[in-house]
């Protein structure tokens, strides 16, 4: 019960202060940019009589690359929107008169939780579901796998709301953005080591990326929904976001969706613990 | 009516906290209306007003209270009637569709004392309720909680306003680096003395020695008398006392300062409130 009223609060807070219309606003104005900058595209591909095959092969790489900026867009969203969730509410007491409720302090979080994850849903489907179809309706592109790709994004940002949480019930605002957005460099960095690799074939590259992605697996997760998308052409060149030198495995997602219900365990468990 | 006393960093607010759930004790045990303190079931009979009240500033203050009558259990039904209720219990029905984040700190206050309140609780823990409220304020909040005695409720008031306790409660504590001092029943507490400050003119200066004779002691400053009687039962005699010495008497006001003095013995004198 508890849950479902801090889940409807939570959302209905991003609603009041505006937060839920700015991103609306901002996802909106990705898609019309990425519909101008597709329309460009296609004129200049059209005046230059490019051949079909490879004018797909162009469009598709642009539209891999916007669903590439969509996931950036989103995760760093996610982080910014739910780091003073906790940690502010802590700070200014605002917690006091709600864990003093008749709720066990599981449910605050959970419902938090909940609140941001539903949020986070609806701008990646605004987004990356808007992308999709700009692109269909536009030249009539579409990636492979496009709603697993939805997913695994999904999955990265409910991975990034986690660990944020998580370090939220810790550390203090600031400090826990610090951490998460570092986290996650720390992993886009691991994912261009991997891609890197595919210059040299350098093994030990790779296995530096393996080890940063078990730091954090979010760009892992990138990487394996750009795989499952992107064209069999795209996936052949050796040097890009999108190559396939490096493909992380079922495994890795599943080590990705360990690792967040590890985290959010972490995050319960010490939000119960923790004086407030 | 219960009021929990003692200089800053007693420990007052922590020993609410501890009872409530929000701190763990490190060591010790404590029950809340016969339950281990903090248990979720315990915490539905007891309403919570923080020393710092802080909530979700953009809603309504008819908003808040239904958020917190939800998290505290209750039904939307039953809402309805009470939301309007308690506004105009705390007297913010004027004031029901601003934003909460335009309210006063006074008006913060009386929000933070509504929703305390919201699920009729047993006990009603109050944290500096009258903190940065004007003097009609400090009496709704008074009145409010007299209210509470009157539904058979228990009032748990942390404050640093003596006077405030004294009018208030039946039973005080004291608290002192975190253990309790000292407690008092109010209804049976007889103060050592009673000070009166009078304001007179045309006081025969004779009257002073005839009352430090009956054992009360008196100064004159101008036209301000201060007088220290035993008890109030002295005072109708003393006022004849005076007026039959030819004085003309514009005031006469005791001040029972009795539990401020009793704070201060057992606190000691150099400690700050």
């Amino acid at each position: 019960m508890g849950c479902w009223v801090m889940a409807g609060v939570t959302f209905r807070e991003a609603s009041r202060k505006k937060l839920l219309w700015t991103a609306l606003l901002a996802g909106i104005g990705f898609l019309a940019l990425f519909g101008i900058a597709l329309h460009f595209q296609m004129q200049d591909l059209d005046r230059r009589a490019i051949a079909p095959f490879l004018r797909y092969q162009v469009l598709s790489a642009m539209l891999l690359i916007a669903l590439y900026v969509v996931d950036l867009l989103a995760v760093v969203m996610t982080i910014l929107t739910s780091v003073d969730t906790i940690p502010g509410e802590i700070a200014s007491g605002t917690i006091h008169a709600i864990a003093t409720k008749p709720m066990p302090r599981w449910q605050i979080l959970i419902g938090k939780w909940l609140g941001f994850a539903v949020m986070i849903a609806g701008f990646v489907a605004l987004t990356f579901g808007g992308t999709v179809v700009v692109a269909y309706g536009m030249c009539g592109v579409t990636p492979a796998h496009a709603l697993r790709g939805g997913l695994l994004v999904f999955l990265e940002c409910l991975l990034a709301l986690t660990v944020t949480m998580m370090f939220g019930t810790w550390f203090s605002t600031l400090a826990s953005g610090v951490i998460a957005i570092g986290l996650h460099g720390l992993a886009f960095m691991g994912g261009w080591l991997e891609q890197m690799s595919g210059f040299t074939s350098s093994a030990r590259l790779i296995d530096l990326g393996i080890v940063t992605s078990l730091i954090m697996p979010s760009e892992s997760i990138w990487r394996r929904a750009a795989f499952d998308m992107q064209t069999p052409l795209a996936g052949a060149l050796p040097f890009s976001p999108f190559a396939n030198v490096s493909i992380p495995s079922g495994t890795m997602i599943g080590y990705a969706a360990f690792y967040l219900l590890v985290a959010l365990a972490v995050a319960l468990y010490h939000f119960h613990e923790r004086d407030l | 009516m219960f009021g929990f006393l003692g200089p800053n960093g007693a420990g007052k607010s922590t020993s609410i906290k501890m009872l409530l759930g929000l701190v763990k004790p490190t060591g010790g045990q404590a029950t809340l209306l016969g339950s281990p303190a903090g248990e979720v079931g315990v915490r539905r009979r007891v309403g919570f007003l923080p020393e710092h009240f802080r909530f979700y500033d953009w809603l309504t203050p008819a908003e808040l209270l239904r958020l917190h009558g939800r998290l505290a259990g209750m039904s939307p039904a039953r809402l309805k009637d009470r939301v309007p209720a308690l506004l105009d219990l705390v007297g913010l029905t004027p004031h029901r569709d601003k934003r909460v984040h335009d309210f006063s700190k006074g008006m913060m206050q009386r929000i933070g004392l509504a929703q305390a309140l919201v699920h009729d609780p047993e006990v009603v823990f109050l944290d500096e309720p009258t903190s940065g409220l004007d003097p009609l304020g400090r009496r709704l909040v008074r009145d409010v909680i007299r209210a509470q005695r009157e539904r058979g409720a228990t009032v748990f008031l942390n404050s640093h306003l003596l006077s405030e306790v004294e009018i208030t409660c039946d039973h005080v504590a004291f608290l002192k680096d975190g253990e309790v001092v000292g407690s008092e029943n109010l209804e049976s507490f007889a103060p050592a003395e009673i000070r009166v400050a009078a304001r007179v003119r045309n006081l025969a200066p004779e009257i002073l020695a005839t009352l430090a004779r009956q054992g009360i002691s008196a100064s004159l400053e101008g036209e301000q008398l201060s007088l220290t009687a035993h008890s109030s039962e002295e005072l109708p005699d003393l006022l004849r006392q005076l007026m039959a010495a030819g004085a003309d008497v514009y005031s006469f006001v005791p001040a029972r300062a009795s539990l401020e003095d009793l704070f201060v013995r057992i606190m000691g004198e150099d400690r700050g409130l």
